[in-house]
């Protein structure tokens, strides 16, 4: 599949906002994130909603004809990509009622506040989830069509919630001990659920040129396509990454995404030193950010849809 | 009523004749302008609703060129309707026909990488989903014969390896192709259940023959051959 940059950029940041927020709310649930006051809890909502919002509006760019986008929420009932802008849209009142909430009260969670409270929790874990079903409800792209996808976006975009969450906290001039240990543990979980993913993937198991012609027990090869210049088909579907150029991004997506930043996060548990554990704190995000944009590369251009068969692909 | 296409390797020559037709008639029909880009420039390309595609299946000397026109298949599990998240994308209750509304999409692309088939483009120049209609602005026109009334492909097809009809009537043309030919149908383990068929290349040999009528005798042939001569 053709990488789009618009929507490697959408699904990593506002993968991340939404983790952020997740994570901000859910602690506040449990009795405050640890170590944050109100106006830091406030700051790492806001942050997380802006990148959410950064996401969603980056995503609209790939639209061919975004003037029709308000029609997206009308096909609830089938459409996942349609779920995924009706969350997103409910999410935004019910983050901006519990704001208002968190201001106003100073952090008391009485019961329409937990109610709120969990609403947006809920909304922006279905939203994430929602991304990941888009691409795993597709049949023709084996590599996506796996409960792994949206496990794998819900878990790195928890992850990368919570390395932005020490982030804020250690701005705050608060200690981190809580939302670096909740880092370090999804951290490895989301590395050890990708690295699940890549073993997955590794071997070819989608359907043959065999089964798309129809000759099954003869060998097929692709004489003419019929075209002498690529098609939209071709531009948006036969995209191929030179093996080298996985591996090494492989190799990023692993040590940026997430070694470093574990390496990064425990020195911070470690350090008292402001300044030292300000870098530190804020290094770990940006590293995995890159890791994460470089994930998400892989995960569309390492896609083989089906229609590559019909232009002489053996198997996806 | 479910309306598609049997499509027969056996006797497609992978002409093309079927891609133009289709190009001419939709580019101006209810899914059109089929818009191409730059078609006099280096790389000429363009929205197509209809492509044939050339395969080599066995190896020599058992070797044989096999030709693939894919147009949409109408799939009875349309997934591509299934992930359209504006309503754009359809499937008609009454006839299975597939088709999307101009008006409504908002070019998101979904239902191309739902397509197992290759059926949809996107008009880069329009912004929206383009796909094969079965002519549904021919199909139906009473104004036109009634021979004419079926799909542009189907009709200029000079081989007539194109078949359209009813395949939910068993007794249609295409269903009998079906039943007697043993269609088949692309990719069938995705589940969509594509209604278009293909018919493969038939065991015995291509041209049927039926045994004609005992030669004349000797005399009688020699009697004709007096009456050209004489007449020359
Ligand atoms: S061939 Fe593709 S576009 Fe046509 S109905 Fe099937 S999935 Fe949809
Ligand atoms: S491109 Fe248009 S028809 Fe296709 S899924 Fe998106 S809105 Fe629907």
């Amino acid at each position: 599949m053709h990488p789009a940059l618009s929507v490697i950029f959408f699904t990593v940041v506002s993968g991340a906002g939404f983790g952020l927020v997740i994570l901000s709310v859910g602690l506040g649930l449990l009795g405050g994130v640890p170590g944050l006051g109100v106006s830091g809890t406030l700051t790492s909502i806001v942050t997380g909603v802006v990148l959410a919002t950064a996401g969603l509006l980056a995503s609209t760019l790939h639209l061919a004809n975004p003037k029709n986008a308000w029609r997206a929420f009308f096909r609830f009932r089938t459409s996942w990509l349609s779920r995924e802008a009706v969350f997103s849209v409910l999410f935004y009142p019910c983050v901006a009622l519990y704001l208002l909430g968190l201001w106003s009260t100073g952090g008391a969670h009485g019961a329409g506040m937990t109610l709120v409270g969990v609403l947006v929790l809920l909304l922006a874990l279905a939203t994430v989830f929602a991304t990941g079903m888009i691409y795993a409800s597709l049949r023709t792209i084996p590599q996506w069509n796996s409960p792994l996808v949206p496990t794998n976006y819900l878990l790195l975009s928890l992850a990368s919630g919570a390395v932005l969450l020490t982030g804020v906290t250690v701005a705050f001039g608060e200690s981190p001990a809580v939302a670096g240990r909740l880092a370090l543990v999804l951290l490895i979980t989301a590395g050890l659920a990708k690295a699940v993913y890549f073993f997955w993937i590794g071997k070819p198991q989608g359907p043959t040129i065999n089964t798309a012609v129809g000759a099954t027990r003869a060998r097929i090869k692709l004489l003419e396509s019929g075209q002498s210049s690529d098609s939209f088909l071709n531009r948006e579907f036969s995209y191929e990454a030179a093996a080298a150029r996985i591996n090494q991004l492989r190799i990023v997506v692993y040590v940026c995404g997430f070694i470093l930043p574990f390496l990064l996060l425990v020195a911070l548990l470690r350090t008292d030193a402001t300044p030292l554990s300000l870098t530190l704190a804020l290094s770990a995000p940006a590293l995995l950010g890159i890791g994460l944009l470089a994930e998400r590369w892989l995960f569309f251009a390492e896609a083989r849809h089906v229609v590559n068969l019909f232009y002489g692909r053996q198997q996806c | 009523m479910k309306l598609g296409l049997v499509i027969d390797t056996d006797t497609c020559v992978g002409c093309h004749a079927c891609v133009v037709a289709c190009k001419q008639w939709n580019t101006s029909g209810t899914l059109g302008p089929l818009t191409d880009y730059q078609p006099y420039g280096e790389e000429p390309s363009g929205v197509a609703f209809n492509r044939v595609r050339t395969y080599e299946v066995d190896t020599y000397p058992n070797n044989k060129t096999i030709n693939m026109p894919m147009s949409c298949m109408h799939c009875e599990t349309a997934e591509c309707v299934t992930v359209c998240p504006t309503g754009a994308s359809f499937k008609r209750e009454e006839d299975g026909i597939v088709l999307v509304d101009q008006d409504k999409c908002m070019g998101c692309n979904l239902c191309a990488w739902a397509c197992p088939y290759g059926a949809r483009e996107l008009d880069e120049a329009v912004g929206t989903m383009k796909k094969c209609t079965l002519c549904v602005d021919r199909i139906y026109d009473e104004l036109l014969p009634e021979a004419d009334r079926q799909p542009a492909c189907v009709i200029t097809c000079p081989t007539s390896a194109r078949a359209f009809g009813d395949l939910d009537d068993p007794d249609s043309e295409v269903s009998r192709l079906v039943r007697e030919r043993n269609g088949y149908q692309s990719l069938p383990e995705l589940g969509y259940n594509p209604v278009n068929r293909y018919l493969p290349p038939r065991n015995k040999p291509h041209a049927e023959t039926t045994p004609g009528a005992p030669l004349p005798s000797l005399s009688e042939r020699f009697k004709s051959w007096i009456d050209k001569a004489i007449v020359r």
